[in-house]
């Protein structure tokens, strides 16, 4: 499913969207960021509860389809811009990386 | 034969942590543009990126260079910091002197110089203290 239609279906704050026909396949969940770097994989959907810079980074790096911040994590006007910029898909919710996951597994 | 090397040169700020990570990215974009598989590109700029944070870290900044090769793609990280005292130990996952404020931003794991070996073929460490750390990483297509 593409990252459109799931930020609809999950009803997901679109933080930004530029690559939204993206099309995204399974979940990788994780906060530190060296890690998530080596092990989640290209289309996936990262939940994380991070949302410095680096996150864009990481996103840009690994290919991922795209980010969800999970318990309500917000970020600066600064993020949104270089997720603009980069072509990554930041995406948000209010609930936990669990939750996310498991309804997420409905559509990924 | 030719044996002119393609190569990118990057400043790497190591006042602003925020900003690491831009060599990395930049490298993708032209490695994708140049038609370099998607794996090979993935490897490289995971351990660039892994680098490129190490040396704003640890290291107060330094240079990276890329050079693409008929056979290789190779990354060399040169700083002028404080050195690695004990190479096999830095080398070791979960080890790191990395302060609890790059903690809490998802670094300093201990994963970064681990990481590096294990998404390039080749990696050579030349480091001396109070000198700085030069790191040669190659890429085999
Ligand atoms: N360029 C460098 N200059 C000086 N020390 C370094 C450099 N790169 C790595 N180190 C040392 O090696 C350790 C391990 O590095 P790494 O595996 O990347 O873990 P981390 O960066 O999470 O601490 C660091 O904590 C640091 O002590
Ligand atoms: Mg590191």
């Amino acid at each position: 499913m593409n990252v459109r239609d799931l930020a609809e279906k999950l009803e997901l704050t679109a933080f930004a969207l530029p690559d939204a026909d993206r099309t995204a396949e399974g979940v990788y969940i994780g906060d530190l960021l060296s890690w998530v770097m080596g092990r989640a994989q290209s289309g996936q959907v990262w939940i994380t509860i991070m949302s410095n810079i680096n996150v864009i980074a990481v996103a840009s790096l690994s290919d991922v389809a795209c980010v969800v911040l999970a318990e309500g994590v917000t970020v600066e006007e600064s993020i949104l811009e270089a997720a603009n910029q980069r072509g990554i898909n930041l995406l948000g919710s209010n609930k936990p990386a669990y939750e996310i996951a498991l309804e997420l597994s409905r559509f990924v | 034969m030719n044996d002119e090397r393609l190569g990118f040169h990057f400043d790497v700020d190591g006042t602003n942590f925020t900003s690491a990570g831009q060599a990395s990215v930049e490298v993708k974009k032209n490695l994708r543009q140049i038609g370099i598989s998607p794996e090979i590109i993935r490897k490289v700029s995971i351990a660039m990126y892994e680098g490129e944070i190490n040396m704003v870290i640890h290291a107060g900044g330094g240079t990276a260079d890329v050079y693409v090769s008929e056979n290789c793609v190779e990354i060399v990280l040169r700083d002028e910091g404080p050195g690695i005292a004990n190479v096999d130990l830095a080398m070791q996952e979960g080890f790191s002197t990395a302060p609890d404020n790059i903690r809490s931003l998802g670094f300093g794991a201990g994963m970064g110089l681990p990481n590096m070996k294990r998404y390039t073929d080749e990696m050579k460490i030349e480091t001396q203290l109070g000198k700085g750390t030069c790191i040669t990483m190659r890429v085999f297509f």
